[in-house]
């Protein structure tokens, strides 16, 4: 068996760009879950939102790089109205069936046959990428080293998704410190006691889901980077991940979503390349490679319960600071 | 469900053959499009999708077959022996084009219709076939349609009815949103394909055991997890994120013994039978039926019996019920059972419906299901009858303007504009909502 | 006897506990007879026809009260009388089928929750709300008013507000001092016991600067000890110039404190006056003793009205 290949595909995980789009993404989801105790169910929808308002802006419109993120981030604005406006007043479970319909209507919008010349519907999209590889400062070449050494494109793809991503934890980490985090806080913890206080909750909890948002839009987009967009990227399962990941490093913290990222994808390719090999050295007789692609996410589903019904706090939070939504 | 072609079908379809078209030569492929003889498109590729297209037992020729999905697409038509294969370069899930206009005068499909999303299994060949039947296109008049659909989504209706009363149920007695009901759903489908297909019992039996199993099931789920969970004070959000994780797990348990084929159960595809403008093949009858018969007997379980009025008693105040020397876990339990059973039920009756068994069909399912719930008000059962019913009739009637692959955006698009102006729902109390 | 029946199951105290310090009543509140709905010399809160309705059942009927500026009102009444729907509904927690009602002078109906505090009607719990995971000190700050870094822009730039949130600091510490938490400071407010979360959430009121302090059951679940030090602190309320409307169900409970009594029972006001006047008032003693056959079940169970409707809906289904 050849553990080499095993471990540098799984260390390759450790800063791809996806990596980072899941960590932003699971960001975004602790400022609406972890901080304010919002259940958002449609970040697959943000994120949708962002790849496709990226690309098509590009494709479609000709604009550039900056022109199809505030496109993408703009979507993802109007998007958080139209959720937030008829359900943050509502019971905190309404949230969550609205913003998994919202989700599955943008995917299905995306999907269909109807627009199909401007999304291409199940084919999805792709060719969008030039614009943001005109804007590489880097000379032609190989950067880094073992399982980290790549071209010239992936690294300076690298460089942008990670950046954002660190960008963002210093902003959710010095907003959630600020006087405004103390309302945000708050409303997690009762929001009838918080608006006896004189705070406005219906507009904090808004300003809380347009921000996660917008961090989920914007991980949508690194993640479309270094792949074509295709719906079926963005279904509820993805939302799904996401929560993994979040409840895996610590629903209100601003490492956890990231750490949390980085062992679930780790972990991930580490344990679909031993499986894979172990099915090909015959270890696992009972099993077949597209079986063992599966089981990994049965393991992933098993993990979220358990990590909910052992260690809802997760990896990085405070035991004491429970910080779960009850 | 009977095809029907007016000329708002029609235009997606032109503008879909537009986009193929323009993306077959984006990409440079080059296949001949309309290949007189049926030898194998993409011999060089290690995958092969295929099928036989026959009508009553004879083979159709030159029916032309459009594959698309993993940024390929190719087409063929059928030989002589109404046999067409396409050959793709890997395994993954493609939508099947069977075009109607080349099918003789008299025939259409019948089932399903002339679109096919297919996924490979675990062979490097996968056979896709369509049902045909009689039938005839373009003399539809609108109100044979709308009529036609309306029957279609009432059936479609109940069948979701039978899951959401459970989902409303369980929420309503637990505060859980079961996102694993799914799971549940596909259970009672897998299991009558398993019993029917697989150890050749005859359907009806095959059938009730499903149900009997899946009412086991409901009850191992709240013996092991949701009561000890519930022992444990677990609040439900998180309760609501482990039925998340349940769902994920079982979803892909079921792939990875089943595949990711579609099967059909037994008498799956029988001949539409016409009464005037309704078409309706014995299945759908007895859908209709047995759905009828079973909520009416649920709806007497919940207005007559002893432990339905418990049940909506502990649904309406479970702490004032408990006080009331109402056994609440047990109630919980009958619920889970209830629930589940319900959910096999109608998962079988869904795998007529779409048609076809599959690994994620209950999946499929639920966010329509969720809908029905919360359009009737969270929490009350009768409100989710209502709201299946809103749901069906509103999922196959509006394909009499958008475009089929968007029939799920309407309903989605209902949800949320019933809560905008209802928030309680159409059965639900406004004084329940904080 | 029947009245006496403490919340929570807790027992009650044999003598009602008293204030340590000795209250200075205030007195010549009101104009003309002291009946139900009469005219008050400086009324800060005047209602009229609220009407509030669950279902079938009316919750709150209220033709017309007065609650006067400057004194403690205690709104009494046995459970299930409206009490807390009434307090939600002043405060806009909650919204009457009809009916308005003026806050100096101002009219607040459909005002919203958060418009009503900001304008210096706070109001406090029955079911205490110290946000558990949040430490004492950051529930106090909460509760101070016009705080600039609460704005989401401003909030990422520390130098405009890091002056105003030392101020509220020190402010907060000071209260806490006077409420003996200054030591609990920087615990989560979840490890504090039942009452001295009563105890915080009337600080944390106070860190608004508030016109009327409107307290739900403030002694509700509290132990005797702390009950006279919460009873010192409502006096004190008033001798810092504020007015105190508190809802008790216990009519012991407030003789010593109250300058004024209003009786709530079944929705309508009943009875209105001198707190020891009130007592020997029979519509007092019918609404309390009337009301104690379905009061056991009532109890631990929340919300009053929700509890009455299910019930006759249980009761409905049997028959």
């Amino acid at each position: 068996m050849d553990w080499g290949a095993i471990f540098s595909n799984a260390a390759v995980e450790l800063i791809s760009p996806t990596t980072a789009a899941y960590a932003l993404a699971a960001l975004g989801l602790a400022v609406h879950f972890g901080y304010t105790g919002l259940l958002n169910f449609g970040q697959a929808g943000f994120m949708a939102l962002g790849a496709y308002g990226y690309a098509i802006s590009i494709l479609t419109f000709g604009f550039p790089v900056w022109g199809a993120f505030l496109v993408g981030v703009g979507a993802s604005v109007v998007f958080a109205l139209i959720l937030g406006i008829p359900t943050l007043r509502l019971r905190a479970d309404y949230l969550a069936i609205v913003t998994i319909a919202a989700a599955e209507i943008v995917r299905l919008l995306f999907t269909t046959n109807t627009f199909a010349s401007v999304t291409g519907s199940a084919n999805g999209l792709s060719g969008y990428k030039n614009e943001f590889a005109a804007l590489n400062p880097l000379a032609e070449g190989s950067y880094g080293f073992g399982p980290f050494e790549n071209n010239a494109y992936d690294t300076w793809l690298r460089i942008v998704a990670w950046s954002i991503v660190i960008l963002a934890a210093l902003l959710v980490w010095q907003v959630m410190r600020s006087p405004w985090g103390r309302v945000i806080k708050g409303i997690r913890e009762d929001e009838d006691a918080v608006r006896a206080l004189g705070k406005n909750v219906y507009a904090y909890k808004m300003q809380s889901l347009i921000f996660g948002g917008v961090l989920g839009t914007i991980a949508g987009m690194i993640f479309a980077l270094p792949r074509a967009v295709v719906p079926s990227n963005y279904q509820t399962t993805l939302t799904f991940f996401i929560y993994a990941i979040l409840l895996l490093g610590g629903a209100a913290t601003v490492l956890g979503p990231i750490i949390g990222s980085m062992i679930f994808w780790v972990l991930l390719s580490f344990f679909s390349g031993f499986v894979a090999r172990a099915v090909e050295a015959g270890w696992l007789p009972f099993m077949t490679a597209i079986q063992g692609g599966q089981l990994r996410f049965i393991l992933v589903g098993v993990a979220i319960m358990l990590i909910v019904i052992f260690r809802p706090q997760g990896i990085f939070g405070n035991k004491k600071e429970l910080a779960f939504v009850r | 469900m009977q095809p029907t072609h007016t000329a708002q079908r029609y235009i997606p379809r032109m503008l879909a053959i537009l986009f193929v078209t323009l993306l077959a030569a984006f990409t440079m492929a080059t296949f001949s499009v309309s290949s007189a003889h049926a030898d194998e498109v993409g011999t060089e590729y290690d995958f092969t999708l295929s099928g036989n297209v026959k009508f009553n037992g004879e083979a159709l020729d030159g029916v032309a077959i459009a594959v698309d999905g993993n940024g390929y697409t190719a087409d063929t038509v059928t030989d002589a022996e109404g046999k067409w294969a396409i050959g793709v370069p890997e395994k993954g899930t493609y939508e099947v084009t069977l075009d109607e206009e080349t099918l003789p005068k008299g025939v259409v499909v019948a089932k399903g219709g002339n679109v096919i999303d297919t996924e490979f299994g675990l062979t490097d060949r996968k056979s896709v076939n369509f049902f045909l039947g009689e039938g005839t296109r373009n003399t539809v008049s609108f109100f044979d349609q709308f009529v036609n659909r309306f029957v279609n989504g009432l059936n479609f209706g109940l069948l979701l009815a039978l899951a959401a009363i459970g989902v409303s149920l369980i929420f309503g007695t637990t505060g859980l949103s079961n996102f694993a009901h799914a799971e549940m759903i596909t259970f009672g489908a897998l299991m009558t394909l398993v019993f029917s297909v697989n150890l050749g019992l005859p359907i009806w039996l095959a059938i009730l055991i499903a149900i009997a199993l899946s009412g086991m099931l409901g009850y191992g789920l709240d013996a092991v997890l949701w009561k000890p969970l519930r022992r444990k004070g677990v609040a439900v959000i998180p309760l609501m994120i482990v039925s998340i994780g349940l769902s994920l797990a079982l979803r892909y348990l079921y792939q990875y013994f089943f595949g990711g084929s579609t099967s059909q159960l037994p008498g799956a595809g029988m001949t539409d039978i016409k009464f005037g403008p309704i078409s309706l093949s014995p299945i759908d009858m007895a859908s209709m039926g047995i759905s009828v018969v079973v909520l009416l007997g649920v709806a007497y379980f919940l207005l007559r019996t002893r432990i339905g009025k418990a049940t909506r008693a502990v649904s309406d105040n479970p702490s004032l019920a408990s006080a009331s020397g109402i056994d609440v876990d047990g109630v919980i339990r009958i619920v889970w059972v209830v629930g589940a059973a319900l959910a096999g039920l109608s998962g079988v009756l869904w795998a007529y419906f779409r048609p076809g068994v599959s690994w994620d069909m209950g999946f499929q399912m639920l966010l329509l299901v969720f809908a029905a719930v919360t359009l009737g008000g969270l929490g009350t059962a009768f409100g989710a009858l209502i709201g299946s019913i809103v749901v069906g009739l509103f999922v196959e009637l509006s394909t009499l303007w958008i475009p089929s692959d968007m029939k799920y955006v309407g309903a989605l698009v209902v949800l949320i504009l019933v809560l905008l102006f209802r928030p309680q729902g159409i059965l639900g109390r406004k004084e329940r909502i904080g | 006897m029947s009245a006496n029946a403490g919340p929570q199951g807790s027992p009650a105290p044999l003598e009602p506990p008293v204030p340590t310090q000795k209250p200075i009543k205030t007195t010549g509140l009101h104009i003309g007879e002291a009946e139900p709905g009469c005219a008050k010399v400086d009324p800060i809160l005047v209602v009229d026809n609220v009407r509030r309705t669950f279902g079938g059942l009316t919750a709150v009927d209220v033709a017309h009260v007065e609650v006067p500026r400057g004194a403690i009102t205690a709104l009494i009444g046995p459970n299930g009388a409206g009490k807390t729907t009434l307090f939600n509904l002043l405060t806009g927690f909650d919204k009457p089928d009809d009916g308005k009602w003026t806050f100096d002078g101002r009219s607040l109906a459909g005002v919203p929750a958060y418009r009503v505090a900001r304008m210096g009607q706070i109001r406090t719990f029955q079911l205490t709300k110290a946000l558990g995971l949040l430490t004492v000190m950051d529930n106090m700050l909460l509760g101070a008013k016009g705080q600039t870094g609460e704005n989401m822009f401003r909030a990422l730039m520390p130098f405009l507000w890091r002056n105003q949130e030392e101020e509220n600091r020190a402010k907060a510490l000071d209260l806490l001092t006077r409420f003996k938490l200054d030591t609990k400071k920087d615990d989560y407010a979840a490890s504090l016991s039942g009452g001295q979360r009563k105890l915080l959430e009337m600080a944390r009121a106070l860190m608004s600067d508030p016109t009327l302090v409107m307290l739900d059951e403030p002694m509700a679940g509290v132990n005797p000890a702390l009950t006279q030090s919460l009873l010192d602190h409502i006096l004190n309320l008033k001798s810092q110039g504020m007015t105190v409307l508190f809802v008790e169900h216990d009519m012991h409970m407030v003789r010593h404190i109250a300058d004024w009594v209003i009786v709530m029972a079944e929705g309508k006001v009943v009875a209105e006056g001198d707190p020891h006047e009130v007592m020997k008032n029979p519509a007092v003693i019918d609404a309390y003793l009337g009301q104690h056959h379905d009061e056991d079940i009532g109890e631990d169970l929340g919300a009053e009205t929700e509890n009455v409707s299910a019930i006759k809906e249980l009761l409905d289904d049997e028959r």
